[in-house]
């Protein structure tokens, strides 16, 4: 069973040559400390910078630069400073080739819910709406099911939905799977764990091809 | 030159009621227009509606707007750092809409821009586009959304001149620049309000004509909401 750095290090072996991408915060954040330092890459923030670059050494922190978690960061050299319209305009107009965020739950048709539990408070769907209406390759990196054990791989979304029919592929604790037009589709295993187990995981449909390989990190 | 320029945030502030609706600028606690908040609180104006990304912290930004229950609604995509506004968002007395950031800073744009609503993917299929209008443009679904009328807009930039034109710094630009014009009288507070031609017109980020009070600002306090570091 892969921890959160292992599905950070899968899910950075998606990340390829001259994308441009969107990092949610939690898990997708430390998808950036894995990318392939031999391939060129820029990190975009919807609160306005692209060339994101590593958290600043101490003492050097800059109140007018964070990122989208409020964060102190740096940039590299290329980056480039926007307003919220010109930086949804990269989002909408997908110009950002590669979103990844976490979510609560997943549909087997690639529906999405990460922003509102009822009853519970709620904090607001941030720009993740328009990041999931809008990008053409969204990859979810969660956990494969919830605290109380329960998928997180749905048949049909209970949640208030983020996004309808928008996840291509999920990278969790169990297992890579990418959403087809049948249900979700098994790709790779974690290390050590059996097909039975991701499939006793999975609520939805799971499709299984011939021999799942094990993921290589 | 058409002289923005006013003596301070008093000034800069004429005209400002209850039962307003403003924008304020800012991400987080990052390019907030501190001065035009603290001004805010100490006029004790009531029952606003504030359109913000955010709603502040506690002790900090509109936070301190809250704490005096001056807001009547707030306006925003992501909220509750703070635990005031949590209280109040679940005893009623505060009306929250959540609307998702791209479509917030583009009712923002569109009423700076003349345009009185526009077609969003964002929020299809969601609670969101609940009682909007929907359409297809070549196959893909969008929701009608409207431009934003507001009173006032309080925004914060980090030069500017008397004449109003505006230059940001770093990620404190955010939401500022959207806002400029969107509302009936646009105020900037700037950190340091330079002299009229010493800022190079190539490197203007919003020209004068949208802002119709300048002052600088005092006393900013530019707080950092999640300092992240790495040990040298």
């Amino acid at each position: 069973m892969l921890d959160k750095i292992g599905i950070a290090k899968r899910i950075a072996q998606e990340v390829k040559d001259g994308y441009y991408v969107n990092l949610g915060i939690g898990i997708p954040t430390l998808v950036a400390n894995y990318v392939r330092d031999d391939i060129e890459v820029e990190f975009q923030s919807e609160n306005g910078v692209l060339g994101m670059g590593p958290f600043p050494f101490e003492g050097e922190e800059d109140a007018d630069l964070i990122n989208a978690g409020k964060q102190t960061i740096t940039t590299l050299p290329g980056a480039s400073f926007f307003d919220s319209s010109m930086s949804f305009s990269m989002i909408r107009g997908q110009h950002v080739h590669l979103t990844i965020l976490g979510a609560m739950e997943v549909s087997e048709e690639g529906d999405i819910a990460n922003w509102k539990i009822p009853g519970k408070m709620v904090k607001g769907m941030g720009g993740a709406m328009d990041l999931v209406a809008s990008a053409e390759n969204i990859i979810v990196a969660m956990m494969h099911t919830n605290k109380a054990g329960e998928s997180k791989l749905l048949k049909k979304c209970s949640l208030p939905l983020t996004g309808v029919g928008c996840v291509k592929k999920i990278v969790t604790n169990l297992a890579v799977i990418e959403i087809t037009p049948e249900g979700f589709k098994l790709l790779e295993r974690a290390p050590g764990i059996s097909v039975e187990a991701i499939k006793k995981a999975t609520e939805g449909t799971l499709i299984i091809e011939g021999d799942i390989p094990e993921m290589i990190l | 030159m058409i002289n923005k320029k006013v003596a301070d945030v008093t000034e800069a502030m004429a005209g400002v009621k209850d039962d307003m609706t403003f924008m304020l600028g800012g991400f987080g606690l990052c390019g907030i227009p501190e001065n035009a908040i603290n001004h805010l609180v100490k006029l004790n104006v009531k029952g606003l509606t504030c359109i913000s990304n955010n709603a502040g912290v506690d002790d900090f930004g509109l936070g301190l707007l809250l704490h005096k229950r001056q807001i009547k609604k707030m306006i925003s995509s992501y909220v509750g750092e703070n635990d005031e506004f949590e209280r109040q968002m679940l005893s009623g007395e505060l009306d929250v809409e959540l609307v998702p950031q791209g479509t917030l800073v583009e009712r923002c744009r569109a009423a700076q821009s003349g345009f009185p609503a526009f077609f969003t993917p964002a929020g299809y299929g969601t609670e969101v586009a609940e009682g909007k209008e929907v359409r297809e443009f070549d196959g893909k679904m969008y929701v009608l959304e409207h431009a934003f009328k507001a009173d006032f807009a309080f925004v914060k930039a980090w030069k500017g001149d008397a004449a109003g034109n505006l230059v940001f710094k770093g990620t404190a630009r955010n939401f500022n620049p959207a806002m400029c014009g969107a509302a009936k009288i646009t105020v900037a507070e700037v950190e340091e309000l330079v002299p009229v031609g010493s800022l190079d017109p190539n490197q203007i980020h919003i020209p004068g004509i949208f802002v119709q009070r300048i002052f600088e600002g005092k006393d900013y306090e530019k707080r950092i909401e999640q300092r992240t570091v790495i040990k040298k």
